[in-house]
């Protein structure tokens, strides 16, 4: 079992070695001269006016939501891809009942505009 | 071979449990969902360990990649006062314990009536098994029931989901095409007759 | 003996992806030189190749710089998170049958979608810990915007995983074997086209570090090597869509006279060029509008094509 992730393994920690060394190069290699300038929040050559982290419309949560529910949908439909074959017609019925409910949803997201942005 | 997926376990289940407790230590909120990432990360490689590729890797793509995102915007940009959520951690204390206290209970409740021991450990897998395969040939046919409930509960998500946050604002001053192209002359132009009465 | 030389041929294959990366941010800017009818960087070694060699070295010298306002532990790991989930991506991606290094995998292709969710929170992280407003709302974009664009190129995907009845990469590239998917599924690579661009953030969808708007978006407050990481992610991310694109729609690795694997190289190349065709070509839309397309017009014709194809595999059967 163990024998296919291995070389996956191996080849992601190395990729994460290959990601950290030069960064540990740069640092040594760079000079490392701060001013006050240099240290200030880049802002248009403002002084910066308010904290950075400002508050958000709601349509980003929104995005966020519908996103975790048709990827919920998607990751029930990749069983289903992968054994279209072997489930016959019960499957394909199960499936189609499944998506007509989930384009309803879609349908009253697009009526009601939810992702209208204006 | 046996022993190195014993090691691997022991490791993923160490960094599980202490990202775990980070979770609900971290002082800084964002630390605290990053940590639950880190915890869903280990439970997905203990998923693997156990030969159950699909549910580990719809584990990373569901919960890391979609609910921990929603979770991200959420703390970082909400603008949470900590100091005034923190004041009424005493209040709500009484009301968190009873539920902690009706969740253990649960926990030692179904671990007293729960076969656990008492079956047989599954066998070896074949080599050539494929989970994907294996939980798509029993979802489709024979838990069709659930599966057509749980589109109807993705249903109510998506309804409520946009019942809660759409609103319109009417401040806004946005652009409708298809009105400033469907415009006639005749509602922006007036012909004002200036000659006046004749004298 | 055996898995010494494993782990010296995976650092290689590494520092080549590296190697490819720079040498794309050379190519792409000679490429622009000549559709827009200029130079580009032609200086360095014969047609200016050193200038790949040069900007890394640059890259390498200029100051560590970690501002004092931003979370620093985030404000590494962010560029770190965005190179690694580019790389290792190419852990299950095969060059030819056999030549990958996860094998026959079954389940490599949502590897390759779980990693471009951690894509996600390298930009992210990057954007918000950097503490800035523009990194801020450069980082709010790229995130909406990919999560947007993830969900028509899964469905997509979904109709292909459909035909092919597997989820391993080998499998679906044997599946274009010997006609190439894209006669099946014109829609659906049509809709995995556009969602690729639109995942690589690369102009025409590029409004996370729009430089009129935002001045470089979630990576205004990088520099150096930290910000050639970012840099590095996105070509790399270039290089894996199109390797996918070639892999799954353009037949693989078939082809005739040549090896295969010099063909899925070649495809590979090939889609990049396009890539870098369109960059020159298409300019921006505005940020509501790719939001628009990709729920209202990417995402119903995901749903139309994965439907169709689910009934024409019930009348006619798979592949």
């Amino acid at each position: 079992m163990l024998g296919h992730y291995l070389p996956v393994l191996i080849f992601l920690l190395i990729a994460l070695v290959v990601g950290i060394v030069p960064l540990i190069l740069g640092s040594k290699l760079g000079p490392n001269r701060p001013d006050s300038e240099k240290l200030s929040p880049y802002e248009c050559g403002f002084e910066a006016f308010e904290d950075a982290r400002v508050k958000f419309d709601v349509r980003y949560y929104l995005v966020a939501i519908l996103f975790i529910l048709f990827d919920l949908e998607i990751a029930f439909l990749f069983p289903w891809a992968v054994v279209f074959d072997s489930v016959g017609m019960t499957g394909f019925l199960a499936m189609m009942v499944f998506l007509a409910i989930l384009v309803v949803g879609f349908i009253y997201e697009w009526k009601k505009g939810a992702l209208e942005w204006e | 071979m046996m022993l190195t997926t014993t090691i691997l376990f022991y490791v993923f289940s160490a960094i599980l449990l202490v990202s775990a407790l980070l979770v609900i230590t971290a002082r800084n909120p964002v630390y605290s969902a990053l940590y639950l990432v880190l915890a869903f990360f280990n439970a997905a490689a203990l998923f693997l360990l156990l030969g159950a590729e699909f549910l580990g890797l719809i584990l990373i793509l569901v919960y890391v990649g979609a609910v921990m995102v929603l979770f991200l915007f959420v703390v970082m940009m909400l603008d949470i006062n900590l100091e005034r959520l923190k004041e009424g951690f005493l209040r709500y204390l009484p009301l968190g314990l009873a539920i902690a206290i009706v969740g253990v209970l649960e926990m030692v409740a179904v671990f007293w009536t729960a076969p656990i021991g008492r079956v047989p450990a599954p066998g070896p897998i074949p080599a050539n098994a494929d989970n994907t395969r294996a939980l798509g040939e029993l979802l489709y046919t024979h838990y069709l029931y659930p599966f057509e409930i749980a589109a109807v509960i993705l249903l109510v998500a998506i309804i409520a989901a946009i019942a809660l946050t759409l609103r319109r604002r009417p401040d806004t001053k946005s652009q409708a095409v298809g009105k400033q192209v469907a415009v006639a002359v005749r509602e922006r132009l007036r012909m004002v007759d200036l000659r006046g009465p004749k004298p | 003996m055996l898995f010494f030389a494993q782990i010296v041929a995976m650092f290689v294959t590494l520092l080549v992806l590296l190697g490819i990366a720079g040498f794309l941010v050379f190519a792409e800017r000679r490429v622009l030189g000549l559709l827009q009818n200029r130079l580009g960087p032609n200086r360095l070694g014969p047609l200016g190749v050193g200038q790949a060699l040069a900007d890394a070295l640059k890259l390498l010298c200029k100051e560590d710089f970690v501002p004092p306002f931003a979370s620093g532990l985030l404000y590494r790991t962010a560029p770190i998170l965005v190179a690694f989930s580019a790389l290792a991506g190419f852990a299950v991606l095969p060059l030819a049958p056999g030549i990958s290094w996860a094998g026959d995998w079954e389940i490599g292709l949502l590897l390759i979608l779980a990693l471009s969710s951690l894509h996600v929170y390298g930009v992210f992280l990057g954007g918000w810990s950097s503490n800035n407003k523009f990194a801020l709302y450069g980082a709010i974009r790229a995130v909406a915007q990919l999560i947007s664009y993830e969900l028509p190129m899964g469905l997509a995907l979904l109709a292909l995983v459909l035909l092919a009845g597997s989820l391993a990469l080998q499998g679906l590239g044997a599946a274009g074997q010997p006609v190439p998917l894209i006669v099946y599924q014109p829609l659906g690579f049509l809709i995995f086209f556009i969602a690729g661009i639109a995942e690589t953030q690369r102009l025409p969808f590029d409004l996370a570090e729009a430089e009129s708007e935002l001045v470089a978006g979630y990576h205004t407050e990088y520099g150096g090597m930290r910000f050639g990481y970012f840099f590095l992610g996105e070509y790399l991310g270039l290089v894996l869509i199109a390797a996918l694109i070639s892999l799954l729609y353009l037949g693989a690795w078939s082809g005739p006279w040549l090896p295969g694997w010099l063909w899925m190289l070649l495809k590979t190349g090939f889609v990049i060029g396009i890539f870098f065709w369109l960059r020159a070509s298409l300019p921006r839309p505005r940020y509501d509008q790719l939001l628009h397309w990709g729920w209202n017009a990417l995402l119903p014709l995901a749903i139309l094509n994965l439907l169709l194809t689910a009934i024409a595999a019930a009348l006619w059967g798979t592949l």
